[in-house]
Protein backbone atom coordinates (compact mmCIF):
# COMPACT_ATOMS: atom_id res chain seq x y z
CA UNK A 1 0.00 0.00 0.00
CA UNK A 2 1.49 3.45 -1.26
CA UNK A 3 -0.55 5.84 1.07
CA UNK A 4 1.12 7.97 3.11
CA UNK A 5 -1.57 7.95 5.65
CA UNK A 6 -1.92 4.93 7.80
CA UNK A 7 -5.07 3.63 7.77
CA UNK A 8 -7.33 3.28 11.04
CA UNK A 9 -9.16 0.20 11.46
CA UNK A 10 -10.62 -2.39 8.83
CA UNK A 11 -14.14 -0.31 7.76
CA UNK A 12 -14.45 -2.97 4.72
CA UNK A 13 -13.23 -6.23 5.09
CA UNK A 14 -13.52 -8.35 1.50
CA UNK A 15 -12.13 -11.78 1.53
CA UNK A 16 -12.56 -14.27 -1.57
CA UNK A 17 -15.58 -12.24 -2.93
CA UNK A 18 -17.29 -14.16 -6.08
CA UNK A 19 -20.33 -12.09 -7.15
CA UNK A 20 -22.27 -13.96 -10.56
CA UNK A 21 -25.19 -12.40 -12.20
CA UNK A 22 -27.06 -15.19 -14.08
CA UNK A 23 -24.57 -17.38 -13.92
CA UNK A 24 -22.09 -15.23 -15.55
CA UNK A 25 -19.16 -14.56 -12.38
CA UNK A 26 -18.93 -10.39 -12.71
CA UNK A 27 -16.32 -10.49 -9.33
CA UNK A 28 -13.96 -12.77 -9.19
CA UNK A 29 -12.25 -13.74 -5.77
CA UNK A 30 -11.26 -10.31 -4.77
CA UNK A 31 -9.69 -9.06 -1.61
CA UNK A 32 -9.75 -5.70 -0.56
CA UNK A 33 -9.36 -3.94 3.03
CA UNK A 34 -10.28 -0.58 3.15
CA UNK A 35 -9.24 1.56 6.54
CA UNK A 36 -10.89 4.05 8.60
CA UNK A 37 -10.59 7.51 6.79
CA UNK A 38 -9.21 6.34 2.97
CA UNK A 39 -10.79 7.75 0.69
CA UNK A 40 -10.50 5.18 -2.15
CA UNK A 41 -11.34 4.86 -5.87
CA UNK A 42 -12.12 2.31 -7.62
CA UNK A 43 -11.39 1.91 -11.70
CA UNK A 44 -11.75 -0.15 -14.46
CA UNK A 45 -13.45 -0.36 -17.88
CA UNK A 46 -16.86 -0.79 -18.36
CA UNK A 47 -17.76 -4.32 -17.46
CA UNK A 48 -14.60 -4.48 -15.05
CA UNK A 49 -17.09 -5.39 -12.07
CA UNK A 50 -17.09 -2.31 -10.37
CA UNK A 51 -20.32 -1.29 -9.83
CA UNK A 52 -20.86 -4.91 -8.55
CA UNK A 53 -18.78 -5.23 -6.46
CA UNK A 54 -19.83 -2.14 -4.53
CA UNK A 55 -23.31 -3.70 -4.77
CA UNK A 56 -21.99 -7.18 -3.40
CA UNK A 57 -20.31 -4.78 -0.43
CA UNK A 58 -23.40 -3.34 0.34
CA UNK A 59 -25.28 -6.84 0.14
CA UNK A 60 -27.55 -5.45 -2.75
CA UNK A 61 -26.60 -8.54 -4.68
CA UNK A 62 -25.36 -12.05 -2.66
CA UNK A 63 -21.68 -12.61 -3.02
CA UNK A 64 -21.57 -16.27 -4.26
CA UNK A 65 -18.09 -17.01 -2.16
CA UNK A 66 -15.96 -14.92 0.31
CA UNK A 67 -16.92 -12.99 3.01
CA UNK A 68 -17.51 -9.60 3.20
CA UNK A 69 -17.17 -7.69 6.97
CA UNK A 70 -18.75 -3.84 7.49
CA UNK A 71 -17.49 -1.57 10.47
CA UNK A 72 -16.58 -5.04 12.35
CA UNK A 73 -19.95 -6.94 11.31
CA UNK A 74 -20.62 -9.59 9.05
CA UNK A 75 -22.56 -8.56 6.10
CA UNK A 76 -26.41 -8.91 7.46
CA UNK A 77 -28.35 -8.05 10.44
CA UNK A 78 -25.57 -6.71 12.86
CA UNK A 79 -24.24 -4.31 10.38
CA UNK A 80 -24.49 -1.00 11.64
CA UNK A 81 -26.75 0.48 8.49
CA UNK A 82 -27.30 3.81 10.39
CA UNK A 83 -23.28 4.63 9.71
CA UNK A 84 -23.21 4.06 6.04
CA UNK A 85 -24.08 5.64 3.35
CA UNK A 86 -24.61 4.48 -0.13
CA UNK A 87 -25.42 6.27 -3.73
CA UNK A 88 -26.76 3.75 -6.57
CA UNK A 89 -25.91 4.56 -9.49
CA UNK A 90 -28.16 6.96 -10.73
CA UNK A 91 -31.26 5.45 -11.59
CA UNK A 92 -33.49 8.35 -12.04
CA UNK A 93 -34.80 9.74 -8.87
CA UNK A 94 -38.21 10.11 -10.05
CA UNK A 95 -40.39 7.27 -9.99
CA UNK A 96 -44.36 6.54 -10.69
CA UNK A 97 -45.97 8.65 -8.23
CA UNK A 98 -44.63 12.55 -7.67
CA UNK A 99 -42.17 12.78 -4.29
CA UNK A 100 -40.92 15.75 -3.49
CA UNK A 101 -36.45 16.19 -2.69
CA UNK A 102 -37.12 16.15 0.41
CA UNK A 103 -39.05 13.01 0.79
CA UNK A 104 -37.02 11.07 -0.99
CA UNK A 105 -34.05 12.42 1.33
CA UNK A 106 -36.52 11.25 4.01
CA UNK A 107 -35.98 7.84 3.51
CA UNK A 108 -32.50 8.01 4.28
CA UNK A 109 -33.07 7.95 7.44
CA UNK A 110 -34.75 4.57 8.08
CA UNK A 111 -32.41 2.03 8.90
CA UNK A 112 -32.28 -1.77 9.94
CA UNK A 113 -35.53 -2.27 11.63
CA UNK A 114 -36.00 1.60 12.19
CA UNK A 115 -38.86 1.60 9.51
CA UNK A 116 -39.92 4.94 11.09
CA UNK A 117 -38.18 8.33 10.38
CA UNK A 118 -36.53 9.30 13.92
CA UNK A 119 -37.59 13.19 15.62
CA UNK A 120 -36.25 15.61 13.83
CA UNK A 121 -35.74 13.84 10.77
CA UNK A 122 -37.54 16.57 8.34
CA UNK A 123 -34.71 18.98 9.50
CA UNK A 124 -32.40 16.73 8.95
CA UNK A 125 -33.33 16.39 5.32
CA UNK A 126 -33.46 19.56 5.10
CA UNK A 127 -29.85 20.37 5.93
CA UNK A 128 -28.60 17.49 3.83
CA UNK A 129 -30.16 19.26 0.59
CA UNK A 130 -28.90 22.28 1.99
CA UNK A 131 -25.68 20.69 1.94
CA UNK A 132 -25.36 19.69 -1.80
CA UNK A 133 -26.71 23.28 -2.53
CA UNK A 134 -30.53 22.17 -3.20
CA UNK A 135 -31.86 24.03 0.08
CA UNK A 136 -34.37 25.76 -2.09
CA UNK A 137 -35.55 22.60 -4.47
CA UNK A 138 -36.52 20.82 -0.87
CA UNK A 139 -40.28 20.61 -1.48
CA UNK A 140 -40.24 20.64 -5.23
CA UNK A 141 -41.05 17.24 -7.31
CA UNK A 142 -38.14 15.33 -8.08
CA UNK A 143 -39.21 14.98 -11.63
CA UNK A 144 -39.09 18.33 -12.28
CA UNK A 145 -35.65 18.64 -11.02
CA UNK A 146 -32.01 18.45 -13.72
CA UNK A 147 -30.41 14.93 -14.23
CA UNK A 148 -27.59 16.65 -11.65
CA UNK A 149 -30.15 18.22 -9.37
CA UNK A 150 -31.43 14.65 -9.13
CA UNK A 151 -28.24 12.58 -8.46
CA UNK A 152 -27.61 15.05 -6.11
CA UNK A 153 -30.82 14.69 -4.07
CA UNK A 154 -29.54 10.73 -4.16
CA UNK A 155 -26.23 11.96 -2.60
CA UNK A 156 -28.00 13.92 -0.12
CA UNK A 157 -30.30 10.73 1.22
CA UNK A 158 -26.91 8.89 1.99
CA UNK A 159 -25.86 11.82 3.66
CA UNK A 160 -28.95 12.41 5.90
CA UNK A 161 -27.59 10.06 8.75
CA UNK A 162 -24.07 10.94 8.61
CA UNK A 163 -22.38 7.76 7.86
CA UNK A 164 -18.88 6.85 8.74
CA UNK A 165 -18.57 4.60 5.53
CA UNK A 166 -20.13 6.51 2.01
CA UNK A 167 -20.00 4.43 -1.15
CA UNK A 168 -20.79 5.73 -4.03
CA UNK A 169 -21.34 4.43 -7.61
CA UNK A 170 -19.82 7.05 -10.17
CA UNK A 171 -21.58 9.38 -8.80
CA UNK A 172 -20.26 12.13 -11.46
CA UNK A 173 -20.87 10.40 -14.32
CA UNK A 174 -22.94 13.06 -16.79
CA UNK A 175 -23.02 15.56 -14.08
CA UNK A 176 -21.89 18.69 -15.32
CA UNK A 177 -18.18 20.53 -14.28
CA UNK A 178 -19.45 23.00 -12.00
CA UNK A 179 -21.72 20.72 -10.03
CA UNK A 180 -19.02 18.02 -9.91
CA UNK A 181 -16.52 20.76 -7.96
CA UNK A 182 -18.84 21.31 -5.60
CA UNK A 183 -19.29 17.68 -5.23
CA UNK A 184 -15.77 17.10 -5.09
CA UNK A 185 -15.60 19.94 -2.50
CA UNK A 186 -18.36 18.56 -0.24
CA UNK A 187 -16.65 14.92 -0.75
CA UNK A 188 -13.36 17.29 0.88
CA UNK A 189 -15.17 18.16 3.86
CA UNK A 190 -16.40 14.44 4.54
CA UNK A 191 -12.91 13.28 4.24
CA UNK A 192 -11.49 16.02 6.40
CA UNK A 193 -13.76 15.04 9.45
CA UNK A 194 -12.69 11.32 9.11
CA UNK A 195 -15.43 9.85 6.41
CA UNK A 196 -14.29 6.54 4.66
CA UNK A 197 -15.08 6.94 1.11
CA UNK A 198 -15.30 4.38 -1.57
CA UNK A 199 -16.24 6.08 -4.95
CA UNK A 200 -16.97 4.30 -8.31
CA UNK A 201 -15.27 6.62 -10.83
CA UNK A 202 -14.77 6.25 -14.49
CA UNK A 203 -12.44 8.82 -14.66
CA UNK A 204 -10.63 10.93 -11.75
CA UNK A 205 -11.76 14.16 -13.04
CA UNK A 206 -12.35 16.85 -10.29
CA UNK A 207 -12.33 14.23 -7.47
CA UNK A 208 -8.32 13.60 -8.23
CA UNK A 209 -6.90 15.98 -5.46
CA UNK A 210 -8.82 13.60 -2.78
CA UNK A 211 -7.68 10.19 -4.04
CA UNK A 212 -4.57 8.90 -2.29
CA UNK A 213 -5.85 5.51 -3.36
CA UNK A 214 -6.84 3.45 -6.31
CA UNK A 215 -8.06 -0.44 -6.95
CA UNK A 216 -8.79 -0.65 -10.38
CA UNK A 217 -10.76 -3.90 -11.82
CA UNK A 218 -10.00 -5.60 -14.62
CA UNK A 219 -12.69 -8.07 -15.50
CA UNK A 220 -13.64 -8.61 -12.21
CA UNK A 221 -10.18 -8.99 -10.29
CA UNK A 222 -8.05 -6.58 -9.32
CA UNK A 223 -5.35 -5.45 -11.23
CA UNK A 224 -4.15 -2.34 -9.68
CA UNK A 225 -3.80 -1.17 -5.57
CA UNK A 226 -2.45 1.74 -4.96
CA UNK A 227 -1.86 5.14 -5.74
CA UNK A 228 -3.86 6.91 -8.07
CA UNK A 229 -2.86 5.26 -12.21
CA UNK A 230 -2.57 7.62 -14.81
CA UNK A 231 -4.93 7.74 -17.55
CA UNK A 232 -4.78 5.89 -20.79
CA UNK A 233 -3.45 8.13 -23.57
CA UNK A 234 -5.93 7.58 -25.98
CA UNK A 235 -8.46 8.28 -23.23
CA UNK A 236 -8.09 12.10 -23.53
CA UNK A 237 -8.69 11.72 -26.98
CA UNK A 238 -11.99 13.55 -28.66
CA UNK A 239 -12.35 10.19 -30.75
CA UNK A 240 -12.61 8.15 -27.65
CA UNK A 241 -15.42 6.07 -27.93
CA UNK A 242 -16.48 3.95 -24.62
CA UNK A 243 -17.12 1.04 -25.68
CA UNK A 244 -19.81 -1.40 -23.03
CA UNK A 245 -19.28 -5.48 -23.52
CA UNK A 246 -22.72 -5.65 -23.01
CA UNK A 247 -23.75 -4.11 -26.28
CA UNK A 248 -22.25 -6.56 -28.36
CA UNK A 249 -22.11 -10.53 -27.90
CA UNK A 250 -19.52 -11.64 -25.60
CA UNK A 251 -17.11 -13.95 -28.13
CA UNK A 252 -13.23 -13.91 -26.47
CA UNK A 253 -11.97 -12.56 -29.51
CA UNK A 254 -14.74 -9.70 -29.52
CA UNK A 255 -13.90 -8.92 -25.72
CA UNK A 256 -9.56 -8.54 -26.71
CA UNK A 257 -9.98 -6.49 -29.16
CA UNK A 258 -12.99 -3.99 -27.43
CA UNK A 259 -12.73 -3.84 -24.11
CA UNK A 260 -8.77 -2.57 -23.13
CA UNK A 261 -8.60 -1.27 -19.57
CA UNK A 262 -9.01 2.91 -19.89
CA UNK A 263 -6.86 3.38 -17.51
CA UNK A 264 -2.96 2.49 -16.58
CA UNK A 265 -1.04 2.11 -13.73
CA UNK A 266 2.46 2.90 -12.41
CA UNK A 267 5.07 0.58 -12.05
CA UNK B 1 -85.27 16.01 -3.54
CA UNK B 2 -84.62 16.32 0.64
CA UNK B 3 -87.12 13.91 0.90
CA UNK B 4 -85.50 11.65 -1.34
CA UNK B 5 -82.18 11.89 -0.02
CA UNK B 6 -83.54 11.37 3.26
CA UNK B 7 -85.12 7.98 2.17
CA UNK B 8 -81.70 7.00 0.55
CA UNK B 9 -80.44 7.84 3.79
CA UNK B 10 -82.85 5.61 5.72
CA UNK B 11 -82.44 2.92 3.90
CA UNK B 12 -80.62 0.11 5.89
CA UNK B 13 -79.29 -1.58 3.34
CA UNK B 14 -77.96 1.79 1.94
CA UNK B 15 -76.63 3.24 4.85
CA UNK B 16 -74.52 -0.54 4.95
CA UNK B 17 -73.99 0.15 1.28
CA UNK B 18 -72.83 3.79 2.12
CA UNK B 19 -70.33 3.38 4.52
CA UNK B 20 -68.65 0.65 2.50
CA UNK B 21 -68.20 2.74 -0.59
CA UNK B 22 -66.60 5.05 1.91
CA UNK B 23 -64.29 2.82 3.51
CA UNK B 24 -63.62 1.40 0.06
CA UNK B 25 -62.59 5.24 -1.59
CA UNK B 26 -60.45 5.54 1.46
CA UNK B 27 -58.85 2.59 1.34
CA UNK B 28 -58.23 1.52 -1.98
CA UNK B 29 -55.78 4.53 -3.03
CA UNK B 30 -53.72 3.94 0.00
CA UNK B 31 -52.08 0.80 -1.59
CA UNK B 32 -52.62 1.77 -5.10
CA UNK B 33 -50.02 4.79 -4.37
CA UNK B 34 -47.64 2.30 -3.41
CA UNK B 35 -48.28 0.15 -6.74
CA UNK B 36 -48.26 2.87 -8.95
CA UNK B 37 -44.69 4.19 -7.49
CA UNK B 38 -43.00 0.88 -8.35
CA UNK B 39 -44.95 0.75 -11.44
CA UNK B 40 -47.10 -2.69 -10.87
CA UNK B 41 -50.47 -0.96 -11.47
CA UNK B 42 -51.95 -4.72 -12.58
CA UNK B 43 -50.92 -6.22 -9.54
CA UNK B 44 -54.22 -5.60 -7.94
CA UNK B 45 -55.93 -7.12 -11.23
CA UNK B 46 -54.15 -10.31 -10.54
CA UNK B 47 -54.75 -10.40 -7.12
CA UNK B 48 -58.63 -9.85 -8.05
CA UNK B 49 -58.44 -13.10 -10.42
CA UNK B 50 -56.79 -14.92 -7.89
CA UNK B 51 -59.40 -14.01 -5.23
CA UNK B 52 -62.60 -15.68 -7.48
CA UNK B 53 -60.48 -19.02 -6.78
CA UNK B 54 -60.89 -18.19 -2.94
CA UNK B 55 -64.50 -16.74 -3.25
CA UNK B 56 -65.67 -20.55 -5.04
CA UNK B 57 -63.81 -22.70 -2.96
CA UNK B 58 -65.45 -20.87 0.15
CA UNK B 59 -68.35 -21.67 -1.70
CA UNK B 60 -67.64 -25.37 -2.70
CA UNK B 61 -66.62 -26.24 0.92
CA UNK B 62 -69.78 -24.37 2.98
CA UNK B 63 -71.74 -26.24 0.59
CA UNK B 64 -69.74 -29.86 2.00
CA UNK B 65 -69.84 -28.31 5.11
CA UNK B 66 -73.64 -28.11 4.97
CA UNK B 67 -72.82 -23.76 6.35
CA UNK B 68 -75.93 -21.70 6.09
CA UNK B 69 -75.95 -19.73 4.99
CA UNK B 70 -73.87 -21.45 2.26
CA UNK B 71 -71.53 -18.11 0.91
CA UNK B 72 -70.56 -17.76 4.80
CA UNK B 73 -67.05 -18.50 3.68
CA UNK B 74 -66.87 -16.77 0.46
CA UNK B 75 -64.90 -13.77 1.70
CA UNK B 76 -62.90 -15.83 4.11
CA UNK B 77 -61.70 -17.94 1.19
CA UNK B 78 -61.07 -14.54 -0.95
CA UNK B 79 -59.07 -13.47 1.37
CA UNK B 80 -56.56 -16.41 1.57
CA UNK B 81 -56.41 -16.83 -1.86
CA UNK B 82 -55.76 -13.18 -2.26
CA UNK B 83 -52.90 -13.60 0.14
CA UNK B 84 -51.59 -16.78 -1.33
CA UNK B 85 -51.63 -15.16 -4.75
CA UNK B 86 -50.29 -11.79 -3.38
CA UNK B 87 -47.20 -13.35 -2.06
CA UNK B 88 -46.40 -15.51 -4.85
CA UNK B 89 -46.40 -12.91 -7.11
CA UNK B 90 -44.19 -10.80 -4.95
CA UNK B 91 -41.97 -14.10 -4.66
CA UNK B 92 -42.11 -14.43 -9.07
CA UNK B 93 -41.30 -10.89 -8.64
CA UNK B 94 -38.21 -10.59 -6.69
CA UNK B 95 -36.69 -13.45 -8.01
CA UNK B 96 -38.13 -13.88 -11.76
CA UNK B 97 -37.00 -12.46 -14.82
CA UNK B 98 -38.72 -12.80 -18.05
CA UNK B 99 -40.20 -16.53 -16.60
CA UNK B 100 -41.76 -13.62 -14.54
CA UNK B 101 -44.27 -12.44 -16.84
CA UNK B 102 -45.46 -15.81 -18.31
CA UNK B 103 -45.70 -17.19 -14.42
CA UNK B 104 -47.94 -14.29 -13.56
CA UNK B 105 -50.35 -14.84 -16.89
CA UNK B 106 -50.41 -18.41 -16.03
CA UNK B 107 -51.71 -17.08 -12.51
CA UNK B 108 -53.97 -14.58 -13.55
CA UNK B 109 -55.91 -17.02 -16.42
CA UNK B 110 -55.90 -19.87 -13.79
CA UNK B 111 -57.35 -18.11 -11.13
CA UNK B 112 -59.99 -16.93 -13.05
CA UNK B 113 -60.94 -19.96 -14.75
CA UNK B 114 -60.49 -21.53 -11.58
CA UNK B 115 -62.89 -19.70 -9.99
CA UNK B 116 -65.56 -20.10 -12.46
CA UNK B 117 -65.45 -23.51 -12.88
CA UNK B 118 -65.49 -24.25 -9.10
CA UNK B 119 -68.30 -22.19 -8.85
CA UNK B 120 -70.50 -24.22 -11.17
CA UNK B 121 -69.17 -27.45 -8.85
CA UNK B 122 -70.25 -25.55 -5.91
CA UNK B 123 -73.88 -25.13 -7.14
CA UNK B 124 -73.65 -21.12 -7.72
CA UNK B 125 -75.13 -19.30 -10.51
CA UNK B 126 -74.71 -17.30 -13.11
CA UNK B 127 -76.01 -14.44 -10.91
CA UNK B 128 -73.90 -15.35 -7.83
CA UNK B 129 -70.58 -14.98 -10.54
CA UNK B 130 -71.52 -11.92 -11.82
CA UNK B 131 -71.74 -10.39 -8.59
CA UNK B 132 -68.08 -11.51 -7.38
CA UNK B 133 -67.28 -10.00 -10.81
CA UNK B 134 -68.83 -7.11 -10.93
CA UNK B 135 -69.78 -6.29 -7.38
CA UNK B 136 -72.65 -6.87 -4.91
CA UNK B 137 -72.59 -3.59 -2.75
CA UNK B 138 -76.59 -3.29 -2.23
CA UNK B 139 -76.69 -7.15 -0.75
CA UNK B 140 -74.19 -5.62 2.27
CA UNK B 141 -75.19 -7.70 5.84
CA UNK B 142 -74.11 -6.75 8.98
CA UNK B 143 -71.53 -9.17 9.39
CA UNK B 144 -69.96 -7.81 5.68
CA UNK B 145 -69.78 -4.15 7.11
CA UNK B 146 -67.59 -5.82 10.18
CA UNK B 147 -65.44 -7.44 7.70
CA UNK B 148 -65.01 -4.57 5.98
CA UNK B 149 -64.69 -2.21 8.25
CA UNK B 150 -62.05 -4.58 10.47
CA UNK B 151 -60.23 -5.07 7.24
CA UNK B 152 -59.94 -1.38 5.84
CA UNK B 153 -58.44 -0.24 9.41
CA UNK B 154 -55.55 -2.68 8.96
CA UNK B 155 -55.01 -1.50 5.76
CA UNK B 156 -55.10 2.34 7.04
CA UNK B 157 -52.89 1.81 10.09
CA UNK B 158 -50.29 -0.31 7.55
CA UNK B 159 -50.59 1.70 4.70
CA UNK B 160 -50.12 5.23 6.24
CA UNK B 161 -48.46 4.09 9.67
CA UNK B 162 -45.62 2.47 7.50
CA UNK B 163 -45.26 5.06 4.87
CA UNK B 164 -41.84 6.04 5.45
CA UNK B 165 -40.60 2.80 4.70
CA UNK B 166 -43.26 1.23 2.36
CA UNK B 167 -42.20 4.87 0.38
CA UNK B 168 -38.48 3.87 0.61
CA UNK B 169 -38.73 0.35 -0.73
CA UNK B 170 -40.76 1.38 -3.49
CA UNK B 171 -38.51 4.03 -4.34
CA UNK B 172 -35.92 2.84 -4.56
CA UNK B 173 -35.68 -1.12 -3.72
CA UNK B 174 -31.45 -1.31 -3.95
CA UNK B 175 -31.35 1.81 -1.80
CA UNK B 176 -33.93 0.10 0.63
CA UNK B 177 -31.25 -3.16 0.92
CA UNK B 178 -28.45 -0.92 1.22
CA UNK B 179 -29.80 0.24 4.52
CA UNK B 180 -30.22 -3.05 5.91
CA UNK B 181 -34.18 -2.34 5.96
CA UNK B 182 -36.13 -5.62 5.93
CA UNK B 183 -36.87 -5.51 2.01
CA UNK B 184 -38.44 -8.86 1.88
CA UNK B 185 -40.69 -8.46 4.52
CA UNK B 186 -41.22 -5.05 3.79
CA UNK B 187 -42.41 -6.38 0.26
CA UNK B 188 -45.24 -9.25 1.31
CA UNK B 189 -46.82 -6.65 3.59
CA UNK B 190 -47.19 -4.80 0.56
CA UNK B 191 -48.65 -7.40 -1.56
CA UNK B 192 -50.68 -8.45 2.10
CA UNK B 193 -52.39 -5.35 1.99
CA UNK B 194 -52.79 -5.16 -1.41
CA UNK B 195 -54.47 -8.52 -1.15
CA UNK B 196 -56.88 -7.26 1.69
CA UNK B 197 -57.63 -4.36 0.07
CA UNK B 198 -58.67 -6.54 -3.37
CA UNK B 199 -61.07 -8.29 -1.02
CA UNK B 200 -62.50 -5.05 0.45
CA UNK B 201 -62.82 -3.39 -2.36
CA UNK B 202 -64.10 -6.56 -4.43
CA UNK B 203 -67.59 -6.26 -2.72
CA UNK B 204 -67.78 -2.69 -4.20
CA UNK B 205 -66.92 -3.23 -7.90
CA UNK B 206 -66.18 -6.39 -8.32
CA UNK B 207 -62.93 -8.24 -8.73
CA UNK B 208 -63.00 -7.49 -12.91
CA UNK B 209 -62.77 -3.50 -11.67
CA UNK B 210 -61.07 -3.84 -8.16
CA UNK B 211 -57.80 -2.60 -9.43
CA UNK B 212 -59.51 0.41 -10.99
CA UNK B 213 -60.47 1.78 -7.59
CA UNK B 214 -57.01 1.77 -6.81
CA UNK B 215 -55.33 2.87 -9.37
CA UNK B 216 -57.31 5.79 -10.95
CA UNK B 217 -58.07 7.88 -8.30
CA UNK B 218 -53.97 8.04 -7.82
CA UNK B 219 -53.59 8.51 -11.95
CA UNK B 220 -55.82 11.61 -11.13
CA UNK B 221 -54.19 13.20 -8.21
CA UNK B 222 -50.76 12.85 -9.43
CA UNK B 223 -51.67 14.82 -12.34
CA UNK B 224 -51.94 17.89 -9.79
CA UNK B 225 -49.59 17.49 -6.81
CA UNK B 226 -46.02 17.35 -6.18
CA UNK B 227 -45.73 15.38 -3.34
CA UNK B 228 -46.18 11.53 -2.44
CA UNK B 229 -48.07 12.61 0.65
CA UNK B 230 -50.24 14.72 -0.99
CA UNK B 231 -50.53 12.19 -3.58
CA UNK B 232 -52.20 9.84 -1.41
CA UNK B 233 -54.27 12.23 0.22
CA UNK B 234 -55.98 13.59 -2.63
CA UNK B 235 -56.22 9.76 -4.05
CA UNK B 236 -58.27 9.06 -0.90
CA UNK B 237 -60.07 12.10 -1.00
CA UNK B 238 -61.16 11.22 -5.01
CA UNK B 239 -61.85 8.08 -4.20
CA UNK B 240 -64.07 8.42 -1.34
CA UNK B 241 -65.87 10.95 -3.68
CA UNK B 242 -66.66 8.83 -6.81
CA UNK B 243 -67.44 5.76 -4.57
CA UNK B 244 -70.13 7.80 -2.55
CA UNK B 245 -71.83 9.66 -5.18
CA UNK B 246 -71.43 7.10 -8.06
CA UNK B 247 -73.38 4.63 -4.93
CA UNK B 248 -75.73 7.35 -5.38
CA UNK B 249 -76.52 8.05 -8.55
CA UNK B 250 -77.16 3.90 -9.20
CA UNK B 251 -79.88 4.24 -6.12
CA UNK B 252 -82.03 6.10 -8.50
CA UNK B 253 -80.35 4.67 -11.91
CA UNK B 254 -80.68 1.43 -12.24
CA UNK B 255 -77.09 0.75 -13.18
CA UNK B 256 -74.27 -1.09 -12.18
CA UNK B 257 -72.05 0.82 -9.28
CA UNK B 258 -69.19 -0.58 -9.50
CA UNK B 259 -69.24 0.70 -13.19
CA UNK B 260 -70.73 3.69 -12.72
CA UNK B 261 -67.83 4.44 -10.01
CA UNK B 262 -64.98 3.84 -12.13
CA UNK B 263 -66.65 5.38 -15.08
CA UNK B 264 -66.99 8.56 -12.79
CA UNK B 265 -63.09 7.73 -11.64
CA UNK B 266 -62.23 7.71 -15.22
CA UNK B 267 -64.07 10.59 -16.75
CA UNK B 268 -62.67 12.69 -13.57
CA UNK B 269 -59.29 11.49 -14.93
CA UNK B 270 -60.52 13.12 -18.55
CA UNK B 271 -61.64 16.07 -17.35
CA UNK B 272 -58.71 17.02 -14.88
CA UNK B 273 -55.86 15.67 -17.46
CA UNK B 274 -57.81 18.23 -19.51
CA UNK B 275 -58.11 21.23 -18.13
CA UNK B 276 -54.72 20.95 -15.94
CA UNK B 277 -52.49 22.29 -19.01
CA UNK B 278 -54.77 25.23 -18.83
CA UNK B 279 -54.50 26.04 -15.71
CA UNK B 280 -50.46 25.40 -15.62
CA UNK B 281 -50.18 27.73 -18.55
CA UNK B 282 -51.95 30.35 -16.48
CA UNK B 283 -49.62 30.41 -13.40
CA UNK B 284 -46.81 29.88 -15.59
CA UNK B 285 -47.50 33.07 -17.70
CA UNK B 286 -44.42 34.50 -16.21
CA UNK B 287 -42.70 31.76 -18.01
CA UNK B 288 -39.83 30.66 -15.35
CA UNK B 289 -36.78 29.07 -16.12
CA UNK B 290 -36.91 25.39 -13.85
CA UNK B 291 -33.41 25.67 -13.76
CA UNK B 292 -31.85 29.30 -12.84
CA UNK B 293 -28.89 28.02 -11.54
CA UNK B 294 -28.08 25.81 -14.22
CA UNK B 295 -24.28 26.35 -15.51
CA UNK B 296 -23.80 26.43 -19.09
CA UNK B 297 -21.48 23.42 -20.13
CA UNK B 298 -20.55 25.74 -23.18
CA UNK B 299 -17.90 28.61 -23.56
CA UNK B 300 -19.52 30.98 -26.04
CA UNK B 301 -17.26 33.42 -27.88
CA UNK B 302 -19.11 36.94 -27.27
CA UNK B 303 -19.31 36.91 -31.30
CA UNK B 304 -21.55 34.36 -30.86
CA UNK B 305 -23.57 35.21 -27.73
CA UNK B 306 -27.07 37.43 -28.27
Amino acid sequence: MTTDRQPGPAVIEAVGVTVALGGVPIVRGIDLTIGEGEVVALLGANGSGKSTLVRALVGVVPAERGSIRLLGAPLGRTVPWQCIGYVPQRVSAATGVPATASEVVLSGTLHGNHLLPPRGARDSARAALASVGLGAEADKAVRTLSGGQQQRVLIARALVRHPDLLLLDEPVAGVDLPSQQTFAAALADLAATGTTILVVLHELGALAPLIRRAVVLRHGSIVHDGAPPVPQPEHADPDHVHLHPHDGDRDPAHDEAGVTPTVRWQG
Amino acid sequence: MISDLAGMLGDPLMQRALVVACLVGLVAPVIGTYLVQRRLSLLGDGIGHVALTGVALGWLVGNLAELTPHDALAIPGAVLAAIVGAVVIELVRAHGRTSGDVALALLFYGGIAGGVLIMSLAGGTNANLVGYLFGSISTVSSQDLVLTVALSVVVLVVGIGLRAALFAVCHDEEFARAAGLPVRALNITIAVVAALTVTVAMRVVGVLLVSALMIVPVAVAQLVTSSFRRTMATAMAIGVVVCVSGLTITYWQDASPGATIVVLAIGLYALVAAVRPLVVRARRSGTRDPHPDVADDVVLTSGDAR
